[in-house]
């Protein structure tokens, strides 16, 4: 059978797994929550897709999705500004008067069937917003498809917390590859086949199934289709081994930015031959100020660095103060630490000024969260 | 068809810049990276755009494609625009045969069916060459309440550098009455900064004359601005205060890059109010590694720093090893030191590589003879090999 990545239409749920981060997520949608220095989680799906050779993607959104246009504009960062297809951002409406917003996945694609009917292409890829991850999805849909699968769900087999399954599926996986049987948020630490919520599918058959199981009342993609039709199609797994990390609570998502100290594992999720792309904002490189002693960071442009930074994450625009000291602090955008001023194992939302001669800190394992636009 | 516009910019971007010797082998001058994460044409494009000029022509000849593919179609600039916008013009072929550009004059007359399109009241000139912030627009009020034909933006300088200069003289009210290029005992302090305001009608009547006198070098400096003179045209210097900064030379480009370390800088880069815009910023930000030691410096995304680092310009994607040092340096794009190596008081240019233990340049203080001692310089995509040493003043453009 012959396809080519454009061939392929790009399904993103921006607004999935928010409840899992409330903090981060209380003014935004999960794929706009910041992420490493100066990305926003949805860089990372929509950056693989677009490396990809995709050329059509939509993004659904259910609530609070301003920040999410903001940052996607007309999508040309990404080289998704096409004038067929590219990027379209599927807003939220009231699909049945009795519910008001969709309730799960299923209700959600169907909501947007039109456009994905529009879009002409022969697969689509589903996927959420809260993975830290570089895939190439043109090996996806070729494994897809030489299996000779209904369905691919990306996996990642690991050894996992009971955080990290409680709200997760996970699969048992027989010999050749098939999907045996589909357990949802069942907490249990060991080692598990976790899906990633990546699926490839036809579009045909996706349509048949939202079309199907929303006229029985049916929302829930894992639930409904994933669990309840498990035995019915041939669900198969896809073994994703490249850097991946998912943010599952605030814990994780600190995990996950942390992880980016490694120069090995940065290079291999954003400066690979496929780059992760974002909004760019024109900041000057960062500056270095005649005091300062700075190790293990990632910094970005824009900084002002004058005090001491360590095992932290600096995003764009951020200020240190002289004879303050930074450790083991996550912060975002634009944050102002003032003068003298101690910080340890905190995150800062964005436009969060801390002022001189304070001492803000946490425990290792528990980061502080600072709301946006706080002054302390 | 297409929009009229009041005013068009045209930026003189094709010259080879002789005088950065290794560092413009391979890109025109108006390419040469500055301050970490720009190109030195980010500063009059960026300029233009900030001033309300949205038609940019930008003519090219030397090295282009660098240029070429770095303006791209203009959006990291907003110079993409429906009419309007940025255009790369190169030399081209006509009827009556294919001529390069000779000369700064002969580039734009060779281009005025490009202005002409645009039916402006208004020629901005620029060029590729300087490092500065300046508000186009106020220059060109000036101009009209002047009433004058051409409007010459100038700058005070020392008297000890004027010579370096094409110099001004001019009345109290800015009209000039006389201009001398480089002259051996300046008698005036206002350089010309080789940024001109041309009222279109009479720019195109210089030009076309200019052309068909065959002794002139088509040139605006030798040609133009004396013949306007001459002819007693109303000429205006209009003056400039602000950081401008030459970058023509080896040592006057390390200077600039290090006068943005300084506390106190002249020109403030992260005022976002006047922003300089630049392209090709996909790079996650940089780390600073374990074994890093960072101070006065400025870093851009894409680095990796594990070594020791001071009073440096650090352009994107660069590596510094563990054990490395760099010091009083500018790093352009990609460029790797490596273990135990030391740069300092040197440029070292895009994609090079220094190998481990090797030695580019030195302190001043540590020359004796102080005659021998200057910016030491590696071209672009070069290799030092491992424990070779790059001498002060010496500029490489070979891998050694």
């Amino acid at each position: 059978m012959s396809y080519n990545m454009t061939n392929v239409l790009g399904i993103l749920f921006a607004n999935a797994h928010e409840e899992s981060v409330p903090e981060l997520t209380a003014k935004r949608t999960m794929a706009s929550v910041p992420f490493g220095g100066r990305f926003r989680m949805v860089d990372f799906l929509l950056s693989g897709m677009s490396n990809s050779g995709m050329s059509k993607v939509g993004i659904i959104t259910r609530a609070n999705y301003q920040s999410l246009l903001d940052h996607i504009g007309m999508a040309r960062p990404w080289d998704l500004a096409r004038n067929d297809g590219g990027l379209t951002l599927l807003a939220p409406f009231g699909r049945n008067i009795d519910t008001g917003l969709f309730r799960g996945k299923l209700e959600a694609l169907d909501s947007c069937l039109s456009y994905i009917r529009h879009t002409g292409c022969e697969y689509t890829v589903l996927s959420d917003c809260d993975l830290v991850i570089n895939p190439d999805f043109s090996k996806l849909v070729q494994a897809h498809i030489g299996s000779g699968a209904d369905i691919t769900a990306v996996c990642r087999t690991a050894d996992y917390t009971v955080d990290q399954t409680r709200a997760s599926t996970c699969f048992e996986v027989g010999g050749d590859g098939r999907v045996k049987e589909v357990s949802i948020n069942r907490a249990m630490a060991g080692r598990r086949t976790m899906d990633l919520n990546i699926y490839v599918l036809k579009t045909s058959l996706l349509i048949s199934l939202v079309t199907d199981l929303v006229s029985l009342g049916k929302f829930s993609l894992s639930r409904d289709v994933l669990q309840g039709k498990c035995g019915e199609l041939n669900i198969s797994v896809y073994e994703f081994s490249g850097f991946c990390m998912r943010v599952c609570d605030l814990e994780s998502y600190y995990r996950a930015n942390m992880a980016l100290l490694c120069h090995d594992d940065l290079a291999q999720l954003v400066m690979s031959e496929r780059p992760v792309y974002t909004k760019d904002r024109a900041d000057a490189p960062a500056k270095y100020g005649f005091d300062c002693t700075v190790k293990n960071s990632l910094v970005a442009n824009g900084c002002v660095i004058e005090g001491v930074v360590e095992n932290s994450i600096l995003f764009r625009g951020v200020k240190v103060g002289k004879g303050s000291v930074v450790k083991n602090a996550i912060l975002m955008q634009d944050t102002s630490v003032g003068r003298n001023t101690s910080v340890s194992n905190i995150i800062t939302d964005k436009n969060v000024t801390i002022g001189d001669g304070l001492t803000v800190s946490s425990s290792e394992n528990c980061p502080l969260y600072i709301a946006k636009g706080r002054t302390l | 068809m297409y929009n009229k516009k009041e005013c068009v910019a045209m930026l003189l971007a094709g010259g080879q810049g002789s005088r950065l010797y290794a560092l413009t082998k391979k890109v025109a001058k108006p390419a040469v990276p500055y301050g970490g994460k720009y190109r030195i044409i980010d500063f009059p494009l960026s300029n233009c755009v900030n001033s309300g000029i949205d038609t940019v022509g930008v003519l090219t000849q030397y090295q282009p494609l660098v240029l070429n593919d770095y303006i791209g179609n203009g959006q990291a600039w907003n110079l993409d625009r429906i009419h309007g916008g940025v255009h790369i013009l190169p030399p081209y072929q006509t009827s009556s045969g294919a001529q390069w550009y000779e000369g700064t004059a002969n580039a734009i007359y060779q281009n005025l069916s490009f202005i002409e399109r645009y039916d402006p009241e208004y020629v901005v000139i620029l060029s590729g060459d300087h490092i500065y912030k300046m508000d186009y627009s106020d220059m060109l009020r000036f101009h009209k309440e002047k009433g004058a034909v051409c409007t010459i933006a100038v700058i005070d300088v020392p008297i000890h550098e004027a010579s370096r200069f094409g110099i001004m003289f001019a009345h109290d009210d800015g009209s000039v009455y006389d201009f001398v290029e480089k002259p051996k005992e300046p008698k005036s302090t206002l350089a010309s900064m080789g940024i001109y305001i041309f009222s279109y009608q009479t720019l195109k009547k210089y030009l076309t004359e200019n052309e068909l006198d065959e002794t002139a070098t088509k040139d605006f400096g030798k040609n133009i601005i004396p013949a306007l003179l001459e002819n007693g045209e109303s000429v205006y210097a209009y003056r400039f205060s602000g950081y401008w900064k030459d970058v023509g030379t080896i040592d006057s480009l390390w200077d600039a890059n290090m006068e943005l370390l300084a506390t106190n800088v002249d020109l403030d880069l992260y005022d976002t109010s006047w922003r300089i815009y630049s392209n090709n910023d996909t790079a996650a930000p940089h780390i600073i590694g374990k074994n890093a030691k960072i101070q006065s410096s400025m870093v851009t995304n894409g680095c990796y720093i594990d070594g020791e680092v001071e009073s440096s310009v650090i352009s994107g994607g660069v590596t510094i090893e563990e054990g490395a040092l760099v010091q009083y340096s500018v790093l352009f794009p990609g460029a790797v030191v490596k273990k135990g190596a030391v740069v300092e008081y040197a440029i070292v240019g895009e994609d090079s590589v220094i190998g481990e233990n090797a030695h580019v340049g030195a302190a001043p203080e540590t020359i004796e003879n102080k005659d021998e001692w200057g910016v030491a310089v590696v071209g672009q995509e070069i290799t030092v090999s491992d424990g070779a040493t790059v001498a002060p003043k010496q500029i490489i453009s070979e891998s050694i």
